[in-house]
């Protein structure tokens, strides 16, 4: 019963994989999706984390603080550019998004 | 020890099972109820592991953040959910087939994964790992030495970000009458006022 640093690397990847496949499954929805990169940078700080603990060096921890950090400005970015398309075009699909096709 | 592993497998299990509801849920906002869960999970995961500065900064960000940024735009957006979701069904394979694939190959790479023999000589070096009473503590010394930089850097991209969120909302809106303070502060009498002669017994 003893937890070790297997048992969080298998979780991540489980988490990781779901983000991937949230991707595929909700291929029109832009919210999703974006909700789905958030799972996949979640996992990707679990395993920095368990690394880091597994390891003894805090580098992990200090990494996962900055991957934190570019998640939130994405989030805040995406959602931004979300908002101005949908202004735009009334839809969110993103099946339309090819406004800046040259 | 057996209530750590309780614990662990509590937690990993509800964030998995809240995982595949964000993604699997009809309703956005059940997918952001969702989230916020797989989140507070998550952190519980970092405090078994030791990590509780992030943990709670997990928290903080995504859930007192992150999360409510979705479900405002979840909410405001007027949008037939119902439409998007249609042809699901026909990317369900070829997702599966991909995750499956995925998840194949990283079981792999963690089964054959071994520590690097450095990585036990780094353990041990005292300048990585402060001797400090909390985590917290011992992440702050490291912060604010080592990676002042990119501290900086860190808050840098978060100014970015936010200027740019503001600039890309932000619209001005044609017909819409609003005070401009400016305006009326820096008006003059000669330009407001005019003095007319009105005879009695006539209007102007």
């Amino acid at each position: 019963m003893d937890i070790g640093l297997a048992h969080y690397l298998v979780v991540a990847a489980i988490l990781f994989t779901l983000g991937i496949f949230g991707i595929f499954l909700n291929r029109k929805n832009v919210i999703i999706i974006l909700m789905s990169i958030e799972l996949m940078l979640l996992a990707v700080n679990i395993n920095l984390v368990a690394f880091s603990t597994s390891l003894g060096n805090l580098a992990g921890q200090v990494f996962a603080l900055f991957v934190l950090t570019v998640a939130a400005a994405e989030a805040a970015i995406g959602l931004a550019i979300l908002v101005v398309y949908f202004r735009n075009r009334g839809s969110i699909a993103v099946a339309d998004v090819n406004l800046m096709k040259g | 020890m057996i209530v750590q592993a309780l614990a662990f497998y509590l937690f990993a299990i509800v964030a998995i099972a809240a995982a595949v509801m964000v993604i699997s849920a009809r309703n956005p906002v059940h997918s952001v109820l969702f989230l916020i869960l797989t989140f507070f999970n998550g952190a519980g995961l970092f405090v078994l592991m030791g990590a509780e500065f992030l943990a709670m900064i997990l928290v903080v960000v995504y859930v007192g953040a992150v999360a409510v940024l979705f479900l405002f735009v979840v909410m405001m957006l007027d949008i037939n959910f119902a439409e998007l979701r249609e042809g699901t069904l026909r990317y369900l394979p070829f997702g599966a087939l991909i995750g499956i694939i995925l998840l194949a190959e990283l079981v792999l790479v963690f089964g054959a994964w071994t520590a690097a023999p450095e990585a036990a000589t780094f353990a041990g070096d005292p300048g990585r790992m402060p001797a400090a009473p909390t985590n917290t503590e011992a992440l702050g010394r490291q912060l604010y030495t080592d990676y002042i930089y990119l501290f900086q850097a860190a808050g840098l991209v978060l100014l970015v970000a936010m200027i740019g969120s503001i600039v890309l909302t932000l619209r001005q809106r044609e017909g819409v009458r609003r005070q401009r303070i400016g305006d009326q502060v820096s008006r003059r009498r000669d330009e407001v006022v005019a003095i007319r002669k009105v005879e009695s017994g006539e209007g102007i």
